[in-house]
């Protein structure tokens, strides 16, 4: 079971998802919506996702799992739009033989859902709101990745996070400076 | 060729657009297109590393374009940095 929705994410469907007469060990991990961040007092997160793309990273992802674990089954279920204070985010249940595994692979999901999977959350505090992710990804920028691409000789000496205008070869367009 | 580009969170608001399509010439690169869009939205840049998909799937900027592609541009994704 794999699941993008914008209502509150009812476990017993998760549990039921996973549920196996050979599975000794059921491991659910939910992400629950916390009150501060960085020093900020959250008034709530919001999720945004590219759902085709979203379903088809979690199922790598479970297909990873499930190919590096002896688990049994893996469900997961993530929300999009409001989420408020004390509810979950996300939720991932796997069932396995034993619990070793299970408690791995949950670790493994939501590690990985965490990187890879399309869907961003926009934190709400008193001040304002930010998107979380942007702020602290100031390296390896389009524009140094550009750069790179562009004029990769050995040697070449580094471009700032802060210059950007670096002309592409050929097309006499230049790049704005950021 | 034409491809669609579809934004998301921060460079969504920023754009204050959530889908543009594009015309491109044969061959393009995914760089290429984001060299174009950043002419034409230079408040997508200031948001990161942007990572881009091609059809849902992750892909690099030297990845040539096809008609009817569909681009996604993705900022950080909450767990930390591409």
């Amino acid at each position: 079971m794999l699941l993008l929705t914008d209502r509150p994410i009812v476990l017993d469907e998760l549990l039921a998802a996973v549920a196996d007469p050979a599975a000794g060990a059921v491991v659910v991990f939910i992400g629950m919506t916390r009150n501060h961040n960085e020093g900020r007092e959250v008034e709530g997160l919001e999720y945004e996702a590219y759902p085709a793309m979203a379903a088809s990273e979690l199922e790598k992802i479970t297909t990873e799992a499930r190919a590096r674990w002896p688990i049994s089954r893996v469900a997961v279920a993530h929300r999009t739009g409001r989420v408020p204070i004390g509810m979950a985010s996300v939720v991932i249940a796997v069932s396995s033989a034993h619990r070793a595994e299970a408690f791995t692979a949950a670790r493994f999901v939501i590690d990985r859902l965490k990187e890879t999977v399309p869907i961003w959350k926009k934190e709400y505090f008193s001040g304002g709101a930010v998107w979380i992710g942007d702020q602290s990804c100031h390296s390896g920028t389009w524009q140094e990745e550009r750069v790179a691409e562009l004029a990769p000789v050995p040697g070449t000496s580094a471009v700032s996070e802060r210059d950007g205008a670096v002309a592409p070869a050929g097309t006499g367009a230049g790049l704005p400076r950021s | 060729m034409t491809v669609t580009v579809r934004l998301f969170a921060s460079l969504r608001e920023r754009a204050g657009l959530a889908t543009i399509t594009r015309t491109l010439d044969e061959g393009a690169t995914a760089g290429e297109l984001l060299d174009a869009l950043h002419l034409d939205f230079p408040g997508l840049s200031g948001v990161g590393r942007i990572a881009v998909a091609v059809n849902s799937e992750y892909t690099d900027l030297a990845h040539r374009l096809r008609d009817g592609d569909e681009v996604a541009l993705i900022p950080p994704v909450s767990g930390g940095c591409g």
